[in-house]
């Protein structure tokens, strides 16, 4: 039995050791906006926080992340309003959407690195993640806008 | 877009069809306790209730009592925001209030007609149909209103869902409670004053799309994320050739130790979709796809299975050796060879693609099973529900009428989804287990060998000259895999030697330049068909047609000695056949010239360059000659020498599409096209490798990431004219671009794409 920490509640899940966290996400637990991209990592349309981290849930046994605290894009913000969610809509950044979650917590992870990132610091950490509509124009922009909108908050 | 099939009269080519349906219970036939419908902009997808009595000015949209819309969208939304931009339409014409506004994706009932999202086609045919619809709509509450206040209609206005007189004011909402019973034949349709384009209020004004804000929260419902109770995982096994091979045993002692493992089966497949498959079926996904690994299987091999990329491309040469192979379009004087035979001068090149893979994001997948009525109920994201329903119908021995395709959204269909072959294993497999649900979700490896690739082609172009290094003649041979001789032959029109050709792999040869006597031969690779199931990808035709074709006006230009753009121009005249014929098209080649150049004064087009650093422009139009999209594009690009790296570092896109309804989405549509125009150009193409696809993931097959992404200026050109397509367009010209450009910076000309480091390095070397 895997037990751990879900968008803030605890969970427990019956599977096999070696089941991917993605998969106890989305078929065990019904949080389905975490997506199947490639299954090796190399896509990012899985990116979830473990602890605080951006992880690719596809190649993250559960087995070890026994009592971690997992965030999916389900729970990165209450209300669906962390200012990257804002910044996404204002600047209308989804086509198809399959890859945004994992973009997003990307790019919640970043700023939390770097809260002012420069286009280099973007392309670096950003280049890990596939979008096959291309939409990557705007994630640079939606990323800056919502940097500047954060400080704007706390200045 | 002509060459549409119309089916029996039903949907889009007969619009009165069901006008005045009052219960939208009946609209489905079917039981309501799963998702018939989807609406993007609400939790989960849930179509919400409507509110009391509702009225149906014609099929395509309803209003309750509380004045909300909902407009039936029958298009997949895969990233275009579709339902935003035909909601636009229809709200535009019945003078709603955007704010009542909702969109359904709806169900495959035959009561919408022939269900098919691709060839940029979307928005350019539902212009005219959702107008007239949201005409009917006004006319029938101005009627309603002025009877209600014994007025005459003229004396009624229309404006933000309400009617208003000197009498006062109703709401939309207010006179469908007053009830609504006016039905309009197809004729009185037909007659329906429409507002002047120039009056138009919510088209071409910005709107942020309704299926956004889910897609920035995790809500949204895709098809691999379909569930029903009691279902099963189901994970295939692909045989070693994409036709041919048969199971002679299989042993899954192995798979037996997985716990979950339920059973291997082998499908039988009488529609031919799937030959020499096996599913393996477990109680979870992980489950399915570990098993399926440890499955032993032994085949009889297909014939294909030591085909490779470069028998592909010498049988295509072959092929396009013979003169008698192959169709020919009709270009007006087709009669080449004798301004070729007296010509002063001719050039003559040989252009060459390589396979690519869709690579959508989203594997594909299907949820099928048989639901309590006996329907077999198809859960999965397609782009064709018309064209796979019918082979659906071949595998479940089923009448067509008796599956229904549910509505999802696409994690990409870039036109993957429209050969909806991956239902078919998951419907057999729900069949072989007695109707059970069975979920099927394909591992990226699966997908990609499983995928219809865009096929390799290569393209011989020859043109003529006369004394004064005018062009006065011009052909153009091109053979791929045609995708639509496989998958839709009925779309395939006749030449003019009578052989029918796959338009989808020609389309663009058949240019806007008056180039004198124009011979446009298509031949169809059957090594390429035998081997793999080409497909249709982004820009189809166009995508790689005009590869050749602009790469070709630049050497062309050179060998001229004129400017590149120069020497186009006077080719683009708006005369005889490329004065545009349709209304869509109208303005033909003048409508070129324009976008053409407009690009070139974007990229500063003649300002010197730095070292090994260049300009290159090319010109196009998407996707037909009858529904034309004009689009050029002009890059800088510099070359590093040493590696043989080519650095875009600016990319500028001039289009004209006629009216841009929403202007937002159309700017997203055309940033996504250029860049996946700038991904085959330089990092993506696979090749086939004994009978299969070489690359099976993203560590090995790179399309572009956010790291090699420049900025894009996209500009479009001002028009009243009627809406052409988006989607593809923009993907056309920019590979040419890119390696003119290449020329211009270090005078090294590559003719095959994606143009790898490593082909520079050596050409430069040679040079």
């Amino acid at each position: 039995m895997a037990k751990f920490i879900l968008n803030g509640e605890p969970m427990t899940a019956d599977v096999e050791s070696d089941t991917p966290l993605l998969w106890v996400i989305r078929d065990e637990l019904n949080m389905t906006g975490t997506k199947f991209g490639c299954g090796i990592g190399t896509c990012g349309a899985c990116t979830v926080h473990v602890g605080g981290r951006a992880t690719r849930s596809c190649i993250t046994p559960i087995s070890i992340v026994e009592g971690a605290e997992i965030t999916t894009i389900e729970g990165l913000s209450e209300k669906g309003d962390h200012p990257l969610q804002i910044s996404w809509i204002n600047l209308q950044v989804p086509q198809c959407g399959y890859c945004q979650s994992g973009q997003i917590m990307q790019a919640a992870a970043l700023l939390k690195d770097i809260p002012k990132p420069t286009d280099k610091d973007i392309d670096a950490v950003m280049a890990g993640n596939l979008c096959r509509c291309m939409t990557y124009v705007r994630i640079r922009s939606a990323i800056h806008e919502a940097a500047n909108a954060i400080e704007g908050e706390q200045s | 877009m002509s060459r549409l099939p119309k089916r029996g009269s039903q949907g889009i080519t007969r619009r009165g069809f069901l006008i005045g349906m009052t219960a939208v219970g009946v609209s489905f036939g079917f039981p309501r306790h799963l998702m018939a419908a989807m609406d993007p902009a609400s939790p989960n997808g849930k179509v919400l209730p409507s509110e009391g009595d509702i009225y149906e000015p014609s099929l395509w949209y309803s209003i309750d009592t509380a004045g909300k819309i909902k407009v039936n969208i029958m298009r997949s939304e895969m990233g275009q925001h579709v339902g935003t931009a035909i909601a636009r339409i229809l709200a535009d014409e019945l003078e709603a209030s955007w704010d009542d506004i909702e969109i359904i994706h709806v169900d495959s009932d035959p009561r919408w007609g022939y269900m098919v999202t691709g060839g940029s086609w979307s928005i350019s045919q539902s212009w005219p149909v959702y107008r007239q619809a949201g005409a009917a709509g006004r006319t029938a509450f101005i009627e309603a209103a002025a009877k209600k206040w014994g007025i005459k209609a003229q004396d009624c206005e229309a404006k933000n869902g309400k009617i208003i007189s000197s009498k006062g004011e109703l709401s939309y909402g207010e006179l469908v409670t007053l009830g609504l019973t006016r039905q309009f034949t197809e004729e009185e349709l037909k007659q329906l004053p429409l507002k002047p384009n120039a009056d138009l209020t919510l088209v071409g004004q910005p709107v942020t799309s309704l299926d956004i804000a889910n897609k920035t929260n995790g809500k949204t419902i895709y098809g691999i994320d379909a569930k029903v109770d009691g279902m099963v995982y189901a994970n295939p096994i692909l045989p070693p050739t994409r036709y041919g091979s048969k199971v002679v045993t299989f042993d899954d002692s192995a798979a037996k130790a997985i716990k979950g493992y339920q059973k291997t089966i082998v499908l039988e497949d009488a529609s031919g979709s799937v030959p020499g498959w096996l599913m393996v079926i477990a109680s979870s996904f992980h489950a399915a796809q570990k098993a399926s690994k440890l499955v032993k299987v032994t085949w009889d091999v297909g014939e294909t299975a030591t085909v490779s990329e470069a028998d592909i491309i010498e049988h295509g040469r072959k092929l396009l050796g013979d003169n008698t192979k192959g169709s020919i379009l009709d270009t007006g004087n087709v009669d080449t060879a004798p301004v070729f035979a007296s010509a002063s001068s001719s050039i003559a090149q040989e252009y060459i693609t390589s396979t690519v893979l869709h690579a959508q994001m989203e594997p594909v997948n299907a949820l099928v099973f048989k639901n309590p009525d006996g329907v077999w109920e198809i859960h999965s994201g397609t782009q064709w529900q018309s064209l796979i329903l019918p082979v659906l119908a071949i595998a479940l021995g089923e009448d067509e009428a008796n599956i229904v395709m549910r509505s999802y959204m696409l994690g990409g269909g870039f036109g993957r989804r429209l050969n909806g072959d991956y239902t078919v294993p998951a419907a057999l497999t729900s069949k072989a287990l007695g109707g059970k649900p069975v979920k099927m979700v394909m591992t990226r490896p699966q997908d990609m060998l499983f995928d219809s690739a865009r096929s390799a082609s290569v393209q011989q172009l020859k043109m003529a000259f006369d004394d004064k290094k005018a062009v006065s003649a011009m052909e153009h041979h091109a053979t791929a895999g045609w995708p639509t001789q496989v998958l839709a032959p009925f779309f395939m029109p006749k030449g003019v030697n009578g052989e029918p050709y796959d338009p989808f792999s020609i389309s663009g040869a058949d240019h806007w330049y008056s180039v004198g006597a124009q011979k446009v031969r298509a031949v169809s690779n059957d090594l390429a068909i035998a081997t793999f199931r080409p497909g249709w990808l982004r820009s189809v035709g166009p995508g790689w047609t005009n590869w050749a074709v602009e790469s070709f006006m630049d050497e062309a230009a050179h060998h001229a000695g004129k400017d590149a753009v120069q020497f186009r121009l006077d080719m683009l005249i708006a005369e005889g056949r490329n004065a545009g014929s349709t209304p869509v098209a109208e303005g033909g080649a003048a409508r070129q010239a324009a976008v053409l150049k407009k690009a070139a004064e974007m990229i500063g087009w003649g300002t010197p360059q730095a070292k090994d650093t260049g300009l290159g422009i090319a010109s196009t139009f998407g996707q037909e000659r009858d529904m034309p999209t004009w689009v050029s594009c002009a890059v800088q690009v510099h070359v590093d020498k040493t590696n043989g790296i080519v650095n875009v570092q600016k990319l500028v896109i001039a289009i004209d599409a006629g009216i841009i309804v929403d202007p937002n989405g159309a700017e997203a549509q055309c940033q996504g096209a250029a860049l996946w125009g700038l991904s085959m150009a330089l990092f993506e193409g696979t090749e086939l490798l004994n009978g299969q696809y070489k690359d099976s993931n993203f560590d090995t097959y790179t399309p572009l990431r956010l790291s090699q992404a420049p900025e894009i200026k996209i500009e479009f050109i001002d028009s009243k004219m009627p809406p052409s397509g988006l989607g593809e367009p923009a993907v056309t010209p920019v590979a040419p671009a890119i390696a003119n450009a290449i020329y211009q910076a270090v005078g090294v000309r590559l003719r095959k794409i994606p143009m790898k480091p490593s082909d520079l390095k050596s050409a430069l070397a040679k040079a």
